[in-house]
């Protein structure tokens, strides 16, 4: 793991990135060609340093046990590091409360689990009950996990699902908030940062509003979370939703946290074992969160390995990575600027806005600026990113998504561009 | 470089494009889309009995995909359907034969050239697109041609 980071050279980042990179054992890769891997696809999931691969396998090979039902010395440590992440995840963001770190399997089970509850129609308070008249507000710019659910939701209910419209900027267009936000909007759902336009949004203003009417805010914080510091007493929204393979952690683990009063008002989501206070064949009472949100056996080793991510960037220091990404960013958007033809979707100044940059190039599509990128070693994601209505908006097919994180160098940034430039040639 | 995917005889399919664009008269089109990428294809398809008289279509989407369509047209128009329906085989089992198999060129033509595209699991359904149309539209066609026109256009 990275010491006390030094002060680098170059793009005024604060990260001495050299040295980040050697905690992620895969960046030294060698790809077919022997070309060196330059990783432009952290927005879709992020490489793992040393310490998270550690903490995986020294799980399976010491602690391994099921948690919270075994009475032996095994049980006892997989529980206890098991909830240790829970404790370290809630410092994270700034959770009062421990038990308000709820485990999921993704960002994607999180915000379902949050649809599913208040489309249920079992929650004793009216307010999280979802039904005709009622509406929900989401965002233009959202992940598919963050509209299908809703409209999955709004179908089972009668409520209606409504959304804020984006500007020609890539930002929200908060012109009509009074309206789409009103008595009748029961929840908005919306995203703190963008994954394909990387627009980070104004919560604050979205929030105020909504606290007017009473209406529960949920954010997804899915690209925010892994990449700036985020406090959710701070922000004092109800509920956020974040991964944890986009944070250097392992696949298989994500967070739903919400505020006591509202987890408690949901009723449960999966029904199972470890997820009930009693179980008659008459009916059946559940335990109080976390557990009543965490059927069945959890991702022990995922929470395990998330945990160490966590200690992994609070070392570095969310600061430091938030500041060397947005230098990152900065240079990245010069360097694509410079070249004919690319455009950029989304904002195309580094203000408010984090390491994801969309863009297209004249004439070519997509697909074969990725697959020409590749060949170079340089690995981006192309299509839609699972944010179709995002490309309608804009009239495009798809775009070509370059994202950052601690460990992108400014060597990286010029091999993205001298690849769109070697994309040009052989499409011209 | 990797010239296994991008041969000169795809780029130059992608570049100047045969028999592009959506003529009349025709007796049914079919339109497909590849919901990963968002490539889109209309394919339109006039007989005349056994005859297959012209393939005609428009499109967005990666070189792969609309130098696909173009091969398409130059191999298919004018022979008949039983023909098309054997080179539409090939083609198929040339794209899911995972780079294993030796295409023969005297039935693919151009389309030998995708050969490699075989190896890319991610850009197949890219080079397919345009041939499932083609097939859905001639299947269209030859059950009732007015009402699956119709249809579609709908």
């Amino acid at each position: 793991m990275s010491e006390e980071p030094a002060v680098s050279v170059g793009a005024n980042s604060p990260l001495d990135v050299e040295r980040v990179r050697k905690d992620f054992p895969i960046l030294d890769r060698r790809l077919a060609g022997d070309r060196p891997l330059v990783y432009l696809d952290s927005a879709n999931t992020s490489q793992k340093p040393t310490a998270v691969l550690d903490a995986l396998a020294d799980h399976y090979t010491r602690h391994n046990a099921n948690v919270a039902r075994a009475v032996h010395q095994l049980g006892e440590e997989a529980t206890a590091a098991y909830e240790g992440a829970r404790d370290k995840i809630a410092a994270f963001i700034g959770a009062p409360s421990r038990d308000e770190i709820i485990f999921t399997k993704n960002a994607s089970e999180a915000l379902n689990l949050v649809a599913n509850t208040l489309a249920s129609g079992l929650a004793e308070n009216p307010r999280y009950r979802l039904g005709p008249g009622d509406e929900i507000v989401v965002t233009e710019m959202e992940h598919h996990s963050n509209i299908v659910p809703w409209q999955l939701a709004a179908r089972r209910t009668g409520a209606r699902f409504r959304w804020i419209g984006l500007t020609d900027e890539g930002r929200l267009d908060l012109s009509t908030l009074g309206e789409l936000i009103n008595p009748r909007t029961k929840i908005v759902s919306l995203v703190h940062q963008s994954n394909i336009l990387g627009t980070v949004n104004d919560v604050e203003t979205i929030l105020a509003r909504a606290s007017e009417v009473g209406a529960l805010v949920l954010l997804d914080g899915s690209q925010s979370v892994p990449h700036l510091p985020v406090d959710v007493t701070a922000l004092g929204v109800d509920l956020m939703a974040f991964t944890g393979h986009k944070m250097v952690g392992p696949t298989g683990i994500g967070v739903l946290w919400g505020r006591r009063e509202v987890l408690d008002g949901l009723p449960p989501f999966l029904g199972g074992g470890e997820m009930i206070e009693t179980v008659a064949m008459e009916g059946s009472t559940f335990a109080p969160v976390p557990h009543k949100f965490e059927a069945g056996t959890p991702p022990i080793a995922q929470a395990v390995g998330l945990g160490a991510a966590v200690d992994y960037l609070c070392a570095v220091g969310m600061e430091r990575i938030h500041d060397h990404e947005h230098a990152i960013t900065a240079y990245a958007l010069e360097k694509l600027h410079a070249i004919d033809g690319v455009k950029i979707i989304g904002p195309d100044t580094p203000e408010l806005r984090g390491g994801t940059i969309s863009f297209t190039v004249d004439g070519i599509h997509p697909h074969d600026v990725g697959q020409v990128l590749d060949e170079q070693g340089v690995a981006v994601r192309v299509g839609h990113h699972c944010a179709r209505p995002v490309c309608v908006r804009y009239g495009i097919p798809a775009t070509t998504r370059a994202s950052f994180y601690l460990y992108t160098s400014t060597d990286e940034i010029d091999a993205l561009a001298a690849g769109v430039q070697h994309v040009k040639r052989f499409f011209g | 470089m990797n010239d296994s995917l991008y041969q000169e005889i795809i780029l130059d399919h992608y570049k100047h494009p045969h028999g592009r664009g959506l003529r009349e008269p025709f007796d049914a089109e079919a339109h497909h889309v590849n919901p990963t990428c968002g490539d889109e294809i209309t394919v339109r398809v006039a007989l005349d009995g056994e005859k297959v008289v012209d393939v005609s279509y428009e499109g967005q989407g990666c070189s792969i995909s609309q130098a696909s369509a173009s091969v398409l047209h130059e191999l298919l128009t004018g022979s008949t359907i039983t023909d098309a329906m054997a080179v539409e085989q090939s083609f198929v089992e040339l794209m899911q034969g995972k780079g294993q198999i030796e295409p023969d060129e005297d039935v693919l033509g151009d389309g030998i050239a995708f050969a490699g595209v075989a190896k890319y699991p991610a850009r197949v359904k890219c080079a397919l697109l345009s041939w499932m149309a083609f097939k859905d539209a001639t299947a269209r066609a030859v059950g009732s041609p007015v009402v699956a026109a119709e249809e579609e256009r709908r």
